[in-house]
């Protein structure tokens, strides 16, 4: 049951504070968003520099950078994700305990970036693993990954508790294991996770 | 029983006790309702570099590594030990002297030893 969001506002002016456990828990959860301590290529220089006095991500609790995946929540994928690195990467996602969330970091993330025709350079993480926010650039500045940090809040912020909108880690019934591809004799097998990626049908 | 000294002892450890607890146990009931377990393979290794463990744990390590105990010993341990020693140095009786001869010969004899196998030239 929500309160009215008018009502709710006369009520703080009179200084009584109304919520559900639903926003409390979002709240606690985007608050301290800890992401793993995790680069890859050029992309990371500009996490590691957001991460510095000068862009201060612990403005949003998030500055904790964890060595392990066990106590992460955010793996942001700073940078190309070549085929020999990719099972390393999935595995790791999968070893992070949910509610986990993924940034995919710059064009090489999404898609390959400028090593897209390169045999050896997967053609962006989402093939593997779900992907929440993705920003463009290259690589994205600071101000992107913060960008992408707010986005990330909003969008914990709407997730409910119940409810057939319910997030996959709530979802007893949703996919908790992410395949992790092999090393075939010519590409990554499989070439992609069909749960969270369907392949583009081209059209010629 | 309210009257025994001990009684806002009592009462304050239970507190204690409950102000640790409580979280631990909300958080146990939250994951009870609301947040299913999905543990699988990969999740539950222990292993945790993105690399999977292979091999045995229980190996044996190359004997040759125990130059570098020596060395350690002599340009570390020794130091700890030489410091104290020279501070009291003048209130020192002869059995203490003596003692602490020993050891430093002890560890001199490692020093010649790790020379003499050549550990102590780079190039
Ligand atoms: S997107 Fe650009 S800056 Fe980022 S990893 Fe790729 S090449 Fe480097």
């Amino acid at each position: 049951m929500a309160v009215d969001e008018g009502l709710k506002i006369e009520l703080g002016k009179q200084g009584v504070f109304v919520t559900t456990i639903e926003e409390l828990y979002n709240w606690g959860r985007r608050s301290s968003i800890w992401p793993m301590q995790f680069g890859l290529a050029c992309c990371a220089i500009e996490m590691i520099a957001t991460t510095m006095a000068r862009y201060d991500l612990a403005r949003f609790g998030a500055e904790v950078f964890r060595p392990s995946p066990r106590q992460a929540d955010l793996m942001i994928i700073s940078g190309t994700v070549t085929k020999k690195m990719a099972p390393q990467v999935v595995r790791l996602y999968n070893q992070m305990a949910e509610p986990r969330y993924v940034i995919a970091m710059g064009a090489c993330a999404i898609s390959g970036g400028p090593f897209k025709q390169g045999y050896n350079v997967l053609k962006g993480i989402d093939r593997y693993i779900p992907v929440d926010v993705h920003i463009p650039g290259c690589p994205p500045r600071p101000e992107a990954l913060l960008q992408a940090f707010m986005t990330l809040q909003k969008k914990i912020d709407g997730q409910p508790l119940t409810g057939p909108d319910r997030p996959r880690f709530l979802d007893a019934e949703a996919q908790g294991e992410f395949p992790v591809p092999v090393q075939g004799e010519h590409d990554l097998e499989p070439t992609s996770n069909p749960g969270v990626w369907t392949v583009p049908v081209v059209i010629r | 029983m309210a009257s025994s000294p001990y009684f806002s002892l009592a009462v304050l450890f239970v507190a204690a006790l409950g102000f640790g607890l409580t979280p631990l146990g909300l958080a146990w009931l939250w994951g009870r309702v609301f947040s299913p377990a999905k543990p699988n393979a990969v999740k539950n290794a222990i292993y945790e570099c993105g690399l999977e463990s292979r091999g045995d744990a229980w190996m044996q390590f190359r004997s040759a590594y125990y130059l570098y105990a020596i060395i350690f010993l002599i340009f570390d341990v020794e130091a700890v030990f030489l410091l104290p020693f020279a501070v009291a140095f003048t209130g020192l009786g002869a059995a203490a002297c003596v003692a602490m001869l020993v050891f430093v010969l002890m560890l001199i004899e490692g020093l010649a030893w790790a020379w003499a196998k050549g550990v102590l030239t780079w190039a």
